[in-house]
């Protein structure tokens, strides 16, 4: 769906688990959610701290929407550490 | 001779676990075959031996790809099997994923030749396709006798080192490799008569399909996003309580279109997940872990963005014929472009 939305010349950036997948549909911005039953939240965490993930992972997604991309690009939270892969 | 040792990878579902409550699950041992492993056994006439079964859970398996292979190969490696099965994953995309990665890491690490089966349009078939053999199944579990059966069939073709016929005699999907053949009509006859079969509208052929990429083009990035409206989409089923209009679980015929002007948060009294492939306990207690809305409404009221779309689209992503999907977001997109959004943030589960 994501790839199809960009087709249309929509920026459009899917948060999902498995990023291998998103890669493989194709999708062309990604960033990877916390986990597959619950891709925008921790239910190990407080609310409030719960609101603050959400918030991180979302600017990370908007983020994704504003670059100029050439290839599919995989973002990540400003503050983990880069993990394998073609991140920004 | 002495039977043929297998060790055989499943899912949760399939290794009798649980259901989606149960895809959390860290890889497991047990000794001997489960009832799909005796399938196995039972087709090859009692040659093969299940001697070990490793059983994991799909989130786990999808979620920590690179661990599960770590223990999955030493837990193969204690064993020295002659031949490692994975699944049937019919259209599971985390259970196809998982078997894929698996076999390839078996048969390259190992040496130990790895098979497994799934859906053409399963995920994990790009995962591996091209390293190992994959029988082509249906999307539904109905399949399984005819798929153990090729599956049994080509693995012992591949023990005994018999000639492997092209895919769609043996039943694998294509590994895209050539292999010389010798034919009665000369190249330039074939040629003709495929072009004369494609102008009189018959059915043909290729003997070289083109491979797709299809890829797309990044659309331009949104230049000042302190002026962007914003929409929300989910393929996580999010919907209001009681799915008024009644997405399905699975295969999802439809997307809909729920208001969320004025809604600054998602409470799982009145709105629900109507997904059927993940677990819903933590979405239904809170679909923002789903639909992030309260956390988007925030981003908005520091100015981040200018405005989140007053409704959002949804569907349930879930064993979904991949061309409805592509439908629906193209759907979607054209819709929002309309409207005047400019970028989308879509979650997935």
């Amino acid at each position: 769906m994501v790839k199809e939305i960009e087709r249309v010349g929509l920026p459009a950036v899917q948060i999902c688990a498995i990023v291998p997948i998103a890669l493989t549909v194709g999708a062309n911005r990604i960033v990877r959610a916390v986990a597959i039953p619950h891709p925008t939240g921790n239910p190990k965490l407080e609310k409030n701290e719960e609101v603050e993930l959400r918030k991180k992972l979302l600017r990370a997604a908007l983020r994704g929407l504003t670059e100029r991309i050439q290839e599919q690009t995989v973002f990540k939270q400003e503050d983990l550490s880069s993990e394998a892969g073609k991140e920004k | 001779m002495g039977r043929v040792k297998v060790v055989h990878y499943l899912n949760q579902f399939f290794g009798q676990i649980g259901g989606e409550d149960k895809a959390g699950i860290l890889p497991q041992l047990k000794e001997g075959p489960t009832p799909v492993g005796q399938l196995f056994e039972k087709e090859s006439g009692d040659r093969f031996e299940v001697v070990r079964t490793i059983i994991c859970g799909d989130n786990y398996a999808a979620e920590h790809l690179d661990e599960v292979e770590g223990i999955v190969l030493k837990w193969v490696e204690e064993i020295r099997p002659s031949l490692f099965l994975a699944g049937p994953a019919f259209g599971a995309g985390r259970y196809g994923m998982a078997c894929g990665t698996m076999c390839r890491a078996v048969q390259q690490k190992l040496g130990v030749p790895a098979l497994t089966a799934m859906h053409p349009n399963n995920p994990g078939v790009d995962s591996a396709a091209k390293e190992i053999y994959i029988i082509e199944t249906g999307d539904s579990t109905l399949d399984m006798k005819r798929v153990v059966s090729k599956l049994v069939a080509l693995s012992q073709k591949v023990l005994d080192k018999a000639p492997i016929g092209m895919p769609k005699e043996e039943g694998y999907l294509p590994r895209g490799v050539r292999v010389n053949v010798r034919v009665e009509k000369r190249g330039s006859k074939r040629a003709v008569e495929m072009l004369l079969k494609k102008l009189r509208g018959e059915p043909f052929e290729t003997e070289l399909p083109l491979p797709q990429f299809d890829k797309v083009v990044p659309a331009p990035p949104i230049r000042d996003l302190a002026k962007a409206v914003i929409a929300l989409v989910t393929e996580g089923g999010i919907v209001p309580r009681g799915n008024p209009d009644r997405i399905e679980a699975h295969n999802a015929s439809k997307y809909c279109k729920y208001s969320i002007r004025d809604l600054n948060d998602l409470t799982g009294g009145e709105y629900q997940t109507a997904h059927g492939g993940y677990d819903p306990v933590y979405a239904n207690d809170d679909p923002d872990r789903v639909l992030p809305l309260d956390a988007t409404r925030l981003l908005e009221k520091e100015g981040v963005f200018a405005k989140l779309y007053d409704y959002y689209y949804v569907t349930v992503g879930n064993v979904t014929a991949v061309a409805s999907a592509a439908r629906y977001g193209r759907e979607i997109g054209e819709r929002l472009l309309r409207d005047g959004v400019q970028g989308v943030i879509l979650t997935s589960t």
